[in-house]
């Protein structure tokens, strides 16, 4: 099963351990996540249900490529982790 | 409900403040809420004396959080969002040209709805949406009648990319009658609760327009609107080309132009009993967005806008670049204390109806809504 890692500056916000979860793709994964913790989701998609503009999702060390659909696919050792872009002052 | 202290609530760029008298001063009371987050919009409602704060999260979004304790603890409630199906339609908003639908990037402006239905609260946001709960914060609902108005395409954004809705009037009289100011869209008004909507406000004109648009209703940049409650027929608009004033509930506007140092500001305060009264703070104009001359003023007007007073009593007189937004002025349910809040960070309170301010705090982040406790 795939592990979400989550970056302390959205644990902060809503506390969500380290997580193993079901899915073959990025979408379903997150899903699995957001039904365990569900206030997670509207802090990393938008109200579209694309990743929101300042998050990265990375698969093990690659960027996710489809930001709107989630589709990037999973193997069952791949790590997922949830990051804010850099920004601010 | 016991009888609360009278608090000033302050959200800024990194966290909601909030001060009480102490002796003869204002002074910070408790700890900081929501340290490090930018604070977007703040409510106390008199009916429930919930606090309701609204944080722009620059990463994780748009929040909503309330306290029913007075700000002591708070609570993340549901925040106002579109659903997936707006995602067909939104003419203003650049950001669906890339087939993605809208999203909500700041709530802009949260306002109790009447006494009869106290759970009610509204919700205006950027881009161009107005929310309706009406249990406290539980859940919120898009006003479809307005966001899918055809008319609406006619809006466009001004200071932010996209329309906002950051003034929201519920009649005290009757509460289905509901007047919004869009910047920059005008001013809009609903009989029913929101129901069915109708473009008002006649009489504004603007300067950033070809002539033939000056007038228009629906491309007036109404920065900041507000009314008193024991007369909701008046109406103040603080605009972005002037200041005007309705006597029929935002129908009709006539500009008021002898006001010096400036016509030219972002808030307006409406004194709650008086209908002739009411507050602004000028800045030079659009494109020097500071205080004329570097000296921070308040006006004044008590005769319904014929005469105004520029009060400077305790406010900076030299060097000053504050600017005081939409939401950075509030006046109390007494109408006898303003508190004001700029983008520098720095808050004063007036007292005497305005006439003397103190400088309460010069350290704050960058100011973005004051509020009274009601």
């Amino acid at each position: 099963m795939p592990t979400v890692f989550v970056t302390p500056n959205l644990t902060r916000h809503v506390p969500c351990p380290t997580t193993q979860v079901k899915g073959a793709t990025v979408r379903a994964a997150l899903d699995d996540l957001f039904e365990r913790v569900p206030r997670l989701r509207g802090y990393v998609l938008d109200d579209q249900g694309a990743l929101r503009q300042h998050v990265n999702v990375f698969v093990n060390d690659e960027s996710v490529r489809d930001r709107s659909g989630l589709g990037d696919t999973l193997a069952p050792t791949d790590e997922i982790f949830i990051f804010q872009a850099l920004s601010g002052g | 409900m016991a009888r609360i202290k009278q608090t000033a609530f302050v959200g800024t760029r990194k966290g909601l403040f909030a001060f009480r008298r102490r002796g003869l001063h204002w002074a910070p009371a408790g700890e900081p809420a929501f340290l490090g987050e930018p604070v977007s919009a703040v409510l106390h409602d008199p009916r429930t004396g919930r606090v309701y704060a609204a944080l722009r999260l620059g990463h994780f979004g748009v929040k909503l959080h309330r306290s029913d304790d007075f700000g002591a603890t708070w609570r993340e409630m549901s925040a106002p969002a579109f659903s997936k199906d707006e995602k067909k339609f939104d003419p203003v908003d650049p950001r669906t040209v890339e087939k993605k639908g809208p999203s909500v990037d700041m709530i802009w402006t949260l306002v109790a709805s009447g006494a009869e239905e106290p759970e009610t609260i509204w919700a205006g946001t950027t881009p161009g949406g107005l929310f309706r709960s009406t249990d406290g914060g539980d859940s919120w609902h898009l006003i479809e009648s307005l966001w899918n108005n055809p008319a609406r395409e006619k809006w466009f954004g001004g200071g932010y990319d996209f329309p906002g809705i950051h003034s929201v009037l519920v009649d005290p009289r009757d509460a289905r009658r509901v007047s919004i100011g869009i910047s920059i869209g005008g001013v809009w008004r609903s009989e029913d609760a929101g129901k069915t909507w109708a473009q008002i406000g006649n009489g504004m004109r603007n300067a950033y327009m070809p002539p033939d648009k000056a007038g228009d209703p629906a491309a007036q940049d109404v920065h900041r609107m507000a009314a008193p409650l024991a007369n909701p027929d008046v109406v103040w608009v603080q605009h972005h080309n002037g200041i005007f004033r309705s006597t029929d509930g935002a129908v009709t506007f006539k500009e008021i132009k002898k006001v010096k140092p400036s016509t030219f500001g972002f808030a307006v305060a409406a004194h709650p009993h008086d209908p002739k009264t009411a507050w602004f703070v000028p800045g030079v104009k659009d494109v020097q967005r500071i205080p004329v001359d570097a000296r921070l003023v308040v006006t004044r007007t008590r005769d319904g806008g014929k005469t105004f007073d520029a009060i400077t009593s305790g406010l900076p007189r030299k060097d000053c670049y504050d600017l005081i937004y939409r939401h950075g002025l509030d006046v109390d349910s007494e109408g006898e204390h303003l508190v004001m809040g700029s983008t520098t960070g720095n808050l004063w309170i007036g007292d005497r109806q305005g006439s003397r301010w103190a400088h309460v705090s010069g350290h704050l982040p960058p100011i973005a809504a004051v509020a009274w406790s009601r």
